[in-house]
């Protein structure tokens, strides 16, 4: 018995002993490297093994190219499992063991926030995908996803005008792009005059399931004789069950219009769509936007995935942007050390995916065109608005006390959070 | 006597401990010396990464360790474990966060970034004296040792045992991770602690702070290491054991079990606080997914892996299994869960000792419950005799 | 409601519309304007094609409703090759060509294939307006249900026009129920007029009713404004307003206090069906199943996947998948105690790591199986939508189909337990192993078969799971802490304790839900069964006796 387990414990360590060999075999080639920093399992994994295999794309693309600098691109992923300390320790791993270049990676702002301090310290480049709620500015940090005023302003702007909405619900999930979101939109809307009355504001926690009591008492804020929205930053699993409650009672999109900021394409494909047809998304891009560029792209992700259902959402099109803008930077400064690209990335314009470009302004936002769309019954959304141009990413808004003298020019100030009021520079300043 | 024998006769005849003590004192000296003497291009130069891992490691070593005390020596499994690591944790966070100052992201003196966001005027009460190291020092000790006091005064008084335990403190885990999720608690919500910049006047992120602090936690885990052989060898100990395999009677022999029980949840406790307050610094985020009960089912796995009922087998454990996860998540990040998952069953069924069990010798210490146990009749967790469910 | 200018003439010019309609205006140069408003409408704005709608629907035209009945339903498509207006019959995608009519004959004009063809958009502030012109067409129609829907519906957007037509309506309606919301919609229109008397009258029919939107409507007349001006002059009509919102607030606090009942059941129903199988694996074998949530996500992909092979008919699916959920589960389960709880048993702590290794494994196949992403679950039309009791009351269908479903797995299961032979087994395995061995009761086989059932139960919540909830690999995490608080809450060991553990703490997180916060009524939850637990730590339903000593 006692030899039988010797043995078999031989074995187990042998197979862990020869598979840590395996790893430390490295790769001769000189390449460039490109971090990949999703998480592809756990919580996050549904959203986030999308934009992985969006960043894979991107370098086969470009190796097909003649890959950069006369040297081929070589991705290097790592899994951080939804768990946020886990991201700072893959960060670390691929800045200091895997020597990146460059990482494109995250999704939320705890994993963004846990994985700041590393890249501010060692120096490193990151390229941040997804709508955020602002309220900072890292020098190290491309912020290609939407600010506040990117998404959340100009939908509320179209609710408005376009459908006369005098009544507001809030209805977020609590964490604090919700709660930023919501701080802005609060101020936003009283300051065109809408009262304390008519603003109904609410959280509820992640993976929220029981909607029932929740949307009777939309159900009950909206009956009050006026025109009601429910701008909806409801964030990841609690969606689905928001949605069929609201379908099971009756909430039609004619009665009270949800606009959501973070369900697109991706999450409506785990959905039933049925029930809501005609509620809204906002964002800078969608999947229905009949442009060559899109049509393009789609069809080499099609074609990469090997799955012609799949759907393309706003975050791939920030990785895409993202992307384009460090090649041509790189190209630009002629080399891939950080600093370098750094002075080469602002002004830089690449081409978006709607017919427009994006550009990367001082303080690492860019400039997107913001997009409101109706929801069809084929999970797709059918576009109803959009502002005329781009709008700049502004990362202090504009309309929060704490943040509206604050501005952020990594080019002549150099610096994230400049106090225009007490011309001090503060914040995350890693010696 | 208190504790029995002098130490250090009891120390030869614990040859695990010995080896584990001897570790971390090579660890101790290694670890600076190839971090901060050796030039950065040296192949043995020992990079940040592996600093802070290791550090972590050290850290889930100690919550193993305080694991097994009440698990493998008292027989009290709590799957809410990861709840007085997180308090602990957070008791330094507080701290760290107080010293921020005004280098937070909105420049307020006083008030963490997050709390001039939500638009709070002044620090919550439960805030005050957290800028004070003295202060914060013994309230990561008494955070989760008061609360294990209170919780174990309550359910070791009513006599519950087994699985009902186990669950209540799984749900008093899972209440609290809903608690510190909410940003109104004034814990920093979802978000957490983070941002941290300095720790007694140390710049965190400098190397010499992390090799000071990675001494730190490799001292305290040996010193637990200590105290927790100390109590498991002296009289208290045996009468833990006796409590563990056979309630009832100890209780008619009139040992008072609700207190042996409560100190030792309260001890086991206060190692595991200190643990998560070593934790913190290091990895430089504190957040309420570290109070998910899924983290102290890994942390009883840990232990499990090991071996429970010998303290070297659960710090064994807890650097094995997490070594393991950061190889698999960098190596095979699609499957490593498959990988895990695999491990877990595979130790269960055919190492249910743990890799402990393998080393010559300590397999009696290790108790083993059920038809393949060492045929003394133990009861197992849920009061079933061994004999009851023979096949 | 009241309404813009815009509004009231294009209703206006409506309503002048129907009354003035006459079969006889036909004319080819009807036909001519209506064609030009058609065309038009392919590249207006929205707003464009609110006043189009309009201008059609004053036509008079016969093919009218047919027109904005299409283009509400996105059945109104452009040609691009000669940019003619056509209505599609049907938009079925698996149609390679569709089927066109003329919009302003109704006659056929053969077909076109998908992308010859543009569609013309509709938003929402569109559709509500075609849905509102559209109900008006109905208030005629033979059948009282749609009269009914159309009133309702007219009710949301009343203007003077409008209420002319009711009025007309009014006299002749047969339908009691329809005339009841006809007259609502006049009270509620007489509330704007002059007339102190009909405005009081008015005021009395709406007392007697519960509608929300009525209810509100008369409290928006008590309201005052910054300076202390009240909206509604005349204290008289003040007074009669004041006492009709007391007395419709009355009836309603009864109805709220049903709703809320209404909902902890169904939380509780969903809590007693992931608790069941639990209840069983763990209270009555001892075993400690991690992979409890695993099963009851395989139950929940089984909907799915029977979704997918037949996507026409998804009520039967739902009706086949529940078998089918029950035996993948149960299967499943089987699998897991013969290869490995089997030689675990008398060992609970190896049987939670190992169950836990296990459940790792099942959510990391089924996200490469069928991906990381959740999957969509169709709720079948007979289980979605509400149920009206009265005016304050509507009960959700497919909570009330849980809690139905959850009743008869229930009862189901007390029947196999009590009354069949596999029943007696596991009690008597439960009771007293080694007697029953000596009975001659095959344990191995039976501890099997309690594996399967209880894994099966847990598959039929999956079932229940999916209707309202995500499918995706992380389902089962969400309910297993649920899952276990609900089975020591009630007693380990007993199925009743189980249903009323269950179902009690639904009622009560529902009560204490709007009182402060959905977070908070879980904490406060699960405070009370820690507190609880101290004060009875076996249960609400403990085993008693010897057999109780072994748990």
């Amino acid at each position: 018995m006692n030899l039988k387990r010797l043995v078999l414990a031989g074995w187990l360590l042998a197979a862990v002993a020869g598979l840590s060999l395996l790893s430390v075999v490295t790769f001769a080639q000189d390449t460039i490297k490109v971090g990949v920093l999703h998480s592809l399992s756990g919580t996050m994994a549904i959203s986030e093994t999308t934009l992985k295999d969006t960043v894979l794309m991107m370098v086969d693309a470009q190796n097909k190219k003649g890959g950069l600098l006369g040297k081929k691109l070589e991705a290097v992923v790592v899994d951080p499992a939804s768990d946020w300390p886990l991201f700072a320790e893959k960060a670390r791993e691929l800045l200091e063991k895997n020597k990146v270049a460059v990482v494109f990676g995250c999704w939320t702002s705890v994993s963004r926030k846990s994985v700041l301090p590393v890249f501010e310290k060692d120096n490193g480049l990151l390229f941040y995908p997804v709508q955020y709620e602002g309220e900072e500015s890292s020098k190290n940090v491309i912020y290609t996803g939407a600010a506040p005023n990117q998404q959340a302003i100009p939908a509320v702007d179209y609710l408005m005008k376009e459908v006369s909405v005098k009544r507001w619900v809030l209805e977020g999930t609590d964490y604090v792009y919700p709660r930023t979101t919501n701080k802005i939109l609060e101020a936003y809307l009283k300051q065109k005059g809408v009262t304390d009355a008519d603003i109904s504001i609410n959280y509820t926690p992640f993976g929220y399931a029981d909607w029932q009591a929740r949307v009777a008492a939309i159900k009950r804020f909206g009956s009050a004789g006026k025109k009601t929205a429910v701008v909806s930053t409801i964030n990841g699993d609690a969606n689905v069950p928001f949605y069929k409650e609201l379908g099971n009672q009756k909430v039609s999109a004619e009665d009270i219009p949800v606009v959501a900021f973070s369900v697109g394409e991706e999450e409506l494909s785990g959905l039933d769509t049925k029930p809501l047809v005609g509620h809204l998304a906002a964002w800078n891009y969608f999947m229905s936007i009949n442009t060559p560029a899109n049509k393009t792209f789609i069809d080499q992700w099609h074609a990469y995935i090997k799955n012609a259902k799949r759907t393309s959402n706003d975050p791939m099109e920030a990785h895409y942007i993202g992307f384009n803008l460090w090649v041509k930077a790189v190209q630009k400064a002629g080399s891939t050390d950080v600093e370098k690209v750094l002075a080469a990335l602002p002004g830089l314009e690449v081409p978006n995916l709607t017919g427009g470009t994006a550009k990367l302004l001082a303080n690492h936002h860019i400039t997107k065109p913001v997009y409101i769309g109706e929801v069809k019954a084929d999970g797709q959304f059918d576009i109803v608005w959009k502002t005329s141009g781009t709008v700049p990413g502004d990362a202090w808004s504009d309309y929060l006390p704490g943040s509206k003298d604050i501005e952020a020019d990594w080019v002549t100030l150099k610096c994230g959070n400049y106090n225009k009021k007490t011309k001090v520079c503060s914040g995350q300043n890693y010696k | 006597m208190p504790f029995g024998r002098p130490l250090l006769p009891a120390m030869r005849q614990d040859r695990g401990g010995a080896v584990l003590l001897a570790g971390l004192v090579a660890l101790s000296v290694l670890v600076p010396l190839l971090n901060l003497a050796v030039p950065p291009g040296s192949p043995w130069h020992l990079s940040t990464y592996w600093l802070t891992l290791l550090g972590k490691y050290l850290c889930f070593g100690m919550l193993a360790l305080a694991l097994d005390l009440i698990w493998g020596y008292a027989g009290i499994l709590s799957l809410g474990h990861a709840a007085f690591f997180s308090l602990g944790g957070y008791a330094m966070g507080m701290y760290l966060m107080r010293q921020i100052g005004t280098r937070g992201v909105y420049g307020d003196p006083v008030l963490p970034d997050f709390m001039v966001f939500l638009n709070w005027h002044s620090l919550p009460w439960f805030w005050t004296g957290f800028n004070h190291f003295w202060f914060a020092l013994p309230m990561m000790a008494l955070a989760p040792g008061g609360l294990a006091f209170v919780f174990g005064w309550f359910a070791f008084r009513s006599r519950v045992t087994g699985v009902y335990l186990s669950i209540i403190t799984q749900a008093l885990s899972y209440a609290l991770m809903l608690a510190f999720f909410r940003n109104d608690m004034g814990f920093g919500g979802n978000n957490g602690f983070t941002d941290f910049k300095d720790i007694l006047g140390w710049d965190l992120h400098a190397d010499r702070t992390r090799v000071a602090l990675f001494v730190v936690t490799a001292v305290a885990l040996a010193v637990s290491y200590l105290v927790c052989r100390a109590v498991v060898d002296s009289r208290a100990g045996r009468v833990l054991r006796a409590i563990r395999d056979a309630e009832s009677r100890v209780r008619f022999l009139g040992y008072r079990v609700e207190s042996y029980k409560l100190w030792v949840f309260v001890g086991s406790s206060v190692i595991a606080g200190l643990a998560g307050a070593l934790y913190v610094p290091q990895v430089g985020i504190i957040n309420p997914s570290e109070f998910a009960p899924i983290n102290s089912i890994e942390a009883v796995i840990w232990v499990a892996v090991g071996g429970r009922g010998t303290l070297i087998g659960a710090v064994a454990g807890a650097v094995l299994v997490n070594y393991a996860k950061t190889y698999f998540t960098g190596a095979l990040p699609e499957v490593w869960l498959y990988a895990l998952g695999a491990l877990f069953i595979g130790v269960t069924l055919f190492l249910p000792r743990g890799f402990m069990g393998l080393v010559p010798g300590t397999a009696r210490l290790i108790p083993a419950d059920g038809p393949r146990g060492a045929g003394r009749p133990i009861r197992s967790e849920l009061g079933v005799s061994a004999e009851g469910k023979a096949k | 409601m009241r309404l813009g200018v815009r509004q009231c003439a294009a209703g206006a010019l409506l309503v002048a519309a129907l009354v003035l309609y006459s079969p006889t205006l036909g004319a080819q140069g009807d036909n001519d304007s209506f064609s030009t408003a058609l065309s038009a409408l392919r590249d207006a704005s929205f707003l464009d094609k609110e006043a189009i709608v309009g201008r059609l629907a004053e036509s008079g035209h016969p093919s009218t409703r047919a027109v904005l009945s299409a283009l509400v339903e996105d059945r109104l498509y452009v040609r691009t090759a000669d940019s003619q207006v056509f209505i599609v019959k049907s938009t079925d995608e698996a149609l390679a060509a569709w089927e066109l009519v003329d919009p302003v004959s109704l006659s056929d004009r053969g077909s076109a294939p998908r992308d010859e063809l543009t569609k013309i958009g509709t938003n929402n502030r569109l559709r509500r307006l075609l849905k509102t012109t559209l109900a008006r067409f109905e208030l005629a129609s033979p059948d009282p249900s749609v009269r009914l829907a159309a009133v309702r519906e007219v009710l949301r957007s009343l203007d003077d026009a409008t209420v002319a037509v009711l009025r007309e309506r009014v006299g002749t309606e047969p339908d009691s129920r329809v005339k009841d919301e006809i007259e609502t919609g006049l009270g509620l229109a007489a509330l704007d007029g002059s007339d102190s008397a009909a405005r009081l009258a008015a005021i009395a029919v709406l007392a007697r009713r519960t509608r929300l939107e009525v209810r509100n409507r008369l409290a928006a007349m008590l309201e005052r404004s910054a300076d202390g001006v009240y909206a509604e002059s005349d204290p008289q009509i003040r007074a009669a307003a004041a006492a009709a919102v007391r007395s419709i607030d009355r009836r309603r606090t009864v109805y709220s206090a049903l709703e809320v009942v209404f909902f902890g059941l169904s939380v509780g129903s969903v809590l007693v069906l992931v608790g069941t199988g639990l209840a069983i694996t763990f209270g009555v074998m001892g075993v400690i199943n991690m992979a409890h949530g695993e099963l009851m996500m395989l139950g929940a992909y089984t909907v799915y996947v029977a979704q997918t092979l037949m996507p026409g008919h998804i009520a039967l699916s739902v009706f086949l998948a529940i078998p089918a959920a029950f035996l993948v589960a149960g299967t499943a389960g089987v699998i897991l105690e013969r290869s490995v709880i089997r030689f675990l048993y008398g060992r609970p702590l190896e049987t939670l790591l190992a169950t836990f290794g296990v459940s790792l494994i099942l959510q990391q196949t089924v996200r490469s199986v069928f991906s990381a992403n959740n999957r969509s679950v169709e709720t079948p039309s007979w289980m979605s939508g509400t149920l009206q009791l009265g005016d304050a009351l509507s009960i959700t269908l497919n909570r009330f189909y849980i809690i139905l479903f959850t009743l008869i797995v229930f009862a189901i299961l007390l029947v196999i337990l009590k009354r069949t032979r596999l029943g007696l087994d596991i009690r008597a395995v439960a009771q007293n192993r080694g007697m029953a061995q000596a009975m001659g009761v095959r344990t191995e086989r039976v501890d099997a078969l309690t594996f399967g059932l209880g894994s099966g139960i847990a598959g039929l919540a999956g079932v229940a799971l999916s209707q309202f909830t995500n499918v995706g690999p992380n389902l089962g995490q969400s309910y297993i802490i649920d899952s276990f608080m609900v089975v020591v809450f009630g007693g380990v060991g007993s199925l009743w304790g189980t249903l009323v553990g269950g179902l009690s703490m639904g009622v009560v997180n529902q009560i204490l839900e709007p009182y402060v916060g959905a977070v908070l009524a879980k904490i406060s939850v699960l405070v009370a069964l820690i507190v609880f637990i101290q004060r009875w730590p076996r249960g609400l339903f403990p085993q008693t006796g010897r057999a109780a000593e072994s748990h």
